[in-house]
């Protein structure tokens, strides 16, 4: 690889890398600095001013939202990501998330009960079993992770389309914000919401979806990539808002569809 | 490729025939030389995140920090990639330019550069034509640049574009077809470089045109 040491005119390459640091959770930004992550930043910024505001982290941001833009776009609710046989399944199936197994939030099933919120007509809460008595559907299909795995999992639950036309939805808004047990949240875009393979499922290979799969409830989505798939779900809401997310917030493509 | 436009293509570098790659090739090149540093040093830190093989990438040599900078920068210097490519093939193929530089290959003839080139023996004298060997490496990694976008596409997109995922055997297939589709690219970099820099002559042209 041929390595590019002239510095664009007018930028000045110590500020351009604080800027493109400011990107990073810390850990990453001092090796952001020692690698030569930086020079990619000149190559690409040559002419911007940074004084101007126009910083790598900036330039970045604006392509990533830009790609939002074309992932809604590319985005088809009537095409249906590929399912797989009983036999295609993985397993073990991976165990992922940012904490460990152990860790995974103990949620008590019997005093669960779902938030509703936002721009719904009915704001009831939701016990376990009342979900459970809803429609359920199985489907096996591919989790594809943003680190570049994939596996075949199999998950049983609600189309998360028919839950929000029960709770009065109304689903001309932007986005569905989910809260989770441990911390964890993310916002979608309605078309996703709306898709027929999205569901909210209570079970993984037709048990009790487990701790660590995301008990009691994780929303399944085999259009985008895993870390949209919240799990511990313990509460929706319908807005018009894009209210971000634990990855997104850390520089994460937000669409990330598939 | 279309008449006028070979016409045009002639005409200029009948009129300044000392040009040895016109203008809309060196800028091609420039960007791509800057596309390909990106998307291959951001492609290194994407894979050490979940490698297909028993190692992984020096950081130093990697672009992005971790995972979430380095798919930025992947999916932001895709664009300059794909839009330069485009409008480099669009360009070669009506310019006429592949046609006269890149066609025909015989085989005959790379049996026959490739030993002159191993004895030392290969003549540079005319920069504006390439030998044997020569239009098989560009016409290798214009292929392989199809390749490693098609294959990008296919692991971004495998629901919408699923058909094209298939074709590439399904998503962790198609991870392996980028993979080498990278390392065919970054083959022909390593040899494209060396020769370069022997050849400073031949990298003058390429910036200068002369």
């Amino acid at each position: 690889m041929p390595r590019i040491r002239k510095t664009p005119p007018g930028v000045d390459p110590k500020l351009l890398i604080k800027d493109a640091a400011k990107l990073l959770p810390d850990p990453a930004r001092r090796n952001f600095l020692r690698g030569s992550a930086s020079l990619g930043a000149l190559a690409l910024l040559t002419g911007c001013d940074i004084v101007d505001g126009v910083s790598a982290e900036n330039v970045l941001r604006r392509i990533s939202h830009f790609n939002d833009g074309v992932q809604a776009w590319v985005f088809n609710p009537n095409k249906f990501a590929p399912v797989y046989f009983e036999s295609a399944i993985t397993r073990p199936f991976p165990f992922n998330a940012y904490y460990s197994e152990d860790e995974a939030p103990e949620v008590d099933g019997d005093t669960y009960k779902l938030e509703v919120g936002g721009l719904v007509d009915d704001k009831k809460r939701w016990t376990l079993e009342e979900l459970y008595a809803l429609p359920q559907e199985k489907q096996i299909t591919r989790l594809v992770c943003v680190e570049g795995w994939s596996a075949i999992g199999s998950w049983t639950g609600t189309r998360l389309s028919e839950f929000l036309r029960r709770i009065g939805a109304d689903t001309r808004a932007k986005y569905v914000w989910f809260v989770c047990a441990e911390g964890y949240s993310n916002t979608i875009d309605m078309a996703t919401a709306l898709h027929p393979q999205t569901l909210m499922a209570f079970k993984f290979e037709d048990d009790v979806l487990p701790v660590k799969y995301g008990f009691p409830m994780k929303i399944r989505m085999p259009t985008k990539l895993g870390f949209k798939n919240p799990k511990h779900v313990i509460g929706m809401h319908v807005t018009n808002k894009d209210l971000g997310g634990y990855w997104e917030n850390q520089g994460y493509n937000w669409f990330s569809g598939l | 490729m279309t008449g006028l436009a070979a016409d045009i293509d002639r005409t200029t570098t009948h009129a300044e025939s000392r040009i040895i790659h016109p203008l809309w090739v060196r800028v091609s090149h420039g960007i791509s030389i800057v596309a390909m540093f990106v998307m291959i040093g951001s492609g290194w830190q994407i894979y050490n995140a979940s490698p297909l093989f028993s190692f992984t990438f020096p950081r130093g040599i990697t672009l992005g920090g971790w995972l979430a900078g380095a798919l930025l920068w992947h999916f932001a210097a895709m664009w300059l990639l794909v839009v330069n490519g485009i409008v480099y093939l669009v360009l070669g193929v009506l310019t006429g330019h592949f046609g006269r530089k890149l066609l025909p290959i015989r085989l005959r003839d790379i049996v026959a550069d490739l030993r002159a080139a191993l004895t030392l023996r290969l003549s540079h004298d005319d920069l504006s034509v390439y030998n044997a060997v020569q239009k098989l490496f560009y016409v290798g990694v214009i292929l392989a640049m199809v390749i490693v976008v098609a294959s990008g596409l296919a692991i971004w997109k495998p629901v919408q574009f699923r058909e094209l995922t298939l074709l590439f055997g399904g998503y962790d297939a198609a991870r392996y077809v980028h993979f080498f589709a990278m390392a065919a690219i970054v083959g022909f970099l390593v040899v494209h470089i060396a020769l370069a820099v022997i050849f400073p002559k031949s990298l003058r042209a390429m910036i200068t045109g002369r």
